[in-house]
């Protein structure tokens, strides 16, 4: 009972901020309300007994990759959108979009979930196939990452030397050294 | 050495009569209550403790009016502040001002959740079974613990834009840059303790390090990792912008930095964050390195009273450190953490790596 | 307990919601944001099928995601940066020089 309740709080809390994010005509709030959103997943997955998952999400998602975003919007010092532009150009405030879209776009959820609960199998709790004992554990998770998965381990860690060195790259202000 | 075990959740499976379901949320919240409110203690005797500190480094009292000897000082500072006007810039961001202190102290309060600060204890035979001092106990508490410090970095980037103020705004970025930085060789250093211990918990690493060498020296990892020690404070004093790593917040230079444009008690909370996060970094380096509460001849159960001194004498040290040694310059400060501390703690951890590998085999 | 269909649910409600913000948004730096969404939502996918089998192979692929999505922010914002000094802006209808 109570784990239904987090779920359904988190689930709120991620959909309603990512809703913000798209909604926002201040980019350093959309950055803020996108944080939120990922500790609410980051809820999830210590629900989904994912915990180094959920850390994880928390210490490269919140707290690396928005902070390169942020750093980006306070250096850009990033203009708020004009709001008489706003209203005029975008395509949600339309009065015909803003009805018929948002009915089409309900109309659709409703359909996918149907969908999703009308396969039998879906509708098994989590985990209640497997004893949670064996599903995780940080230990685990290394062993297999250095070992059955190690060409992905060695290829993403030259990836993210390449995107650094990329980012400096292009970053550069011409006729820099 | 054993694995990281479980989920995160109590390892006590049963969960025993003291964790039954309606008498659990009590346990826990009454935990978290008295920890709550030791750490605001804590708190306020380190803003005394700071200044008498200083006052007897630089050969006078420190605070001597308030109270016997200048012990009810930081009651005194506390009502100032709040008495103060709560100002607020023109052009500062109604929500984003606000919100920068709050962040900066939640996410100080809630870094000290997972650290154990004693054993399982019954509280001398009051309880039933043995409650472990501690607010949380999970089974990934070191990565927890440097997910929610790598948050506080979000209380003073914004406090330094959200003022709109170009001190504020440089204030904030410098101090932004700075802890993303040593945060690097911060973690590299747990990393050498996580391969030592062989787990991600707070707890199994103190339990790691009990007992005694040839019956005299402790078995804590001060003594197996003196170079991850030493990295790891460095590195936890850049994180916690003191001295000599507070560049970002001082007079001097910047006008007091990212809070010049705070006033009253959003300013207020901006110290106590810095003293709260001083106080989890002691604790947590006293857990990784220090052997927590464990002192050879001390029983369990005043094993949080050998906690309580070590976090002083580390606090001690903090504040001794900040008044004798001279403030880094800012390019100084990201070249050493850039430059030295990092590398050193990547060959600690290559070096720990190969010890263990080559003592297990 | 929660059935796998409300995980699946919301996370494709989730990626629905960033992929809006690509399509709609005339933001560079909201863009980026929206496409962190839908990273997200997949995440979410990876973990819940993966508790649902039992299987560790969900959560490691997770990992494998947030590496690449750090990566992709990071030169994406590169990207931004050296445009915004060309054109001042960051809507992407300012960089039309490629158009017929």
């Amino acid at each position: 009972m109570p784990e239904t309740v987090t779920f359904y709080l988190f689930a709120a809390l991620a959909v309603g901020a990512s809703l913000l994010v798209i909604g926002q005509r201040n980019p350093m709030y959309s950055v803020l309300l996108l944080i939120a959103s990922f500790g609410a997943l980051s809820g999830l997955y210590i629900q989904l007994e994912a915990p180094f998952v959920a850390v994880a999400q928390i210490i490269i998602y919140a707290g690396a990759i928005m902070v390169l975003f942020l750093f980006v919007v306070m250096l850009l010092n990033a203009p708020k959108e004009d709001a008489a532009e706003w209203d005029r150009t975008h395509p949600l405030r339309q009065p015909g979009v803003a009805r018929w879209g948002t009915l089409l776009a309900a109309l659709l959820i409703v359909q996918l979930a149907m969908a999703l609960m009308a396969v039998g199998e879906y509708n098994n709790p989590v985990g209640a196939q497997s004893d949670p004992a064996t599903v995780n554990s940080v230990a685990d998770m290394g062993r297999t990452l250095f070992t059955r998965h190690t060409f992905a381990f060695e290829a993403t860690s030259i990836l993210i030397l390449v995107a650094m060195v990329g980012a400096v790259v292009l970053a550069r202000r011409e006729g820099d050294q | 050495m054993h694995a990281a075990g479980a989920v995160a959740r109590p390892a006590r499976r049963d969960g025993g009569a003291l964790m039954e379901s309606l008498l659990r949320p009590v346990v826990i919240g009454a935990m978290i209550f008295i920890v709550f409110n030791l750490l605001i203690v804590a708190s306020a005797i380190l803003v005394l403790a700071e200044r008498k500190i200083m006052g007897f480094m630089q050969q006078r009292y420190g605070p001597y009016l308030v109270g016997p000897h200048g012990m009810l000082q930081p009651i005194a500072d506390i009502l100032k502040l709040v008495f103060k006007e709560e100002l607020r810039p023109k052009g500062a961001d109604k929500w984003l001002f606000t919100l920068a202190p709050v962040l900066s102290v939640v996410t100080a309060f809630v870094a000290f959740a997972t650290v154990p600060f004693g054993a399982e204890t019954t509280l001398f035979g009051l309880l039933d079974e043995p409650i472990k001092l501690g607010v949380a106990d999970v089974n990934v508490a070191v990565l927890v613990v440097f997910a929610v410090t790598s948050m506080g970095v979000y209380g003073i980037v914004l406090a330094g834009w959200a003022s709109n103020s170009k001190y504020s705004l440089f204030g904030g970025l410098r101090a932004s840059a700075q802890m993303i930085s040593y945060e690097l060789a911060y973690a590299t250093s747990l990393a050498a303790v996580i391969l030592l211990a062989g787990s991600l918990s707070l707890r199994e690493i103190v339990d790691a390090q009990q007992g005694t060498w040839l019956g005299v020296l402790p078995q804590w990892y001060l003594f197996l990792q003196p170079i991850g020690f030493i990295i790891y404070v460095i590195a936890g004093v850049a994180e916690t912008n003191r001295a000599p790593f507070d560049f970002p917040e001082a007079e001097q230079e910047l006008v007091a930095g990212y809070n010049t444009e705070y006033s009253s008690v959003r300013f207020a909370l901006f110290p106590q964050a810095e003293y709260i996060n001083m106080v989890t970094m002691s604790a947590v380096a006293t857990d990784l390195y220090l052997g927590g509460w464990h002192f050879p001849g001390v029983p369990a159960e005043f094993g949080w009273i050998v906690f309580l001194a070590k976090v002083a004498m580390f606090l001690f040290v903090y504040i001794w450190m900040r008044w004798t040694v001279p403030r880094y310059r800012y390019d100084q400060l990201m070249m050493f953490g850039w430059k030295y501390l990092f590398p050193a703690s990547v060959l600690n951890l290559i070096a720990t790596a190969a010890l263990v590998l080559y003592l297990n085999a | 307990m929660i059935p796998l269909s409300h995980y699946l649910i919301l996370s494709a409600t989730l990626f629905a919601i960033g992929a809006a913000g690509v399509f709609l948004r005339k933001n560079l730096i909201t863009i980026l944001l929206s496409v962190e969404i839908m990273l997200n939502a997949v995440n979410l996918t990876f973990v819940a099928f993966g508790r649902y089998a039992g299987d560790l192979d969900g959560q490691i692929i997770t990992f494998f995601v947030m590496t690449v999505a750090a990566a992709e922010a990071a030169v994406g914002l590169a990207l931004v940066i050296a445009l915004f000094r060309h054109r001042e802006s960051l809507n992407p209808d300012a960089f039309t020089s490629l158009k017929w």
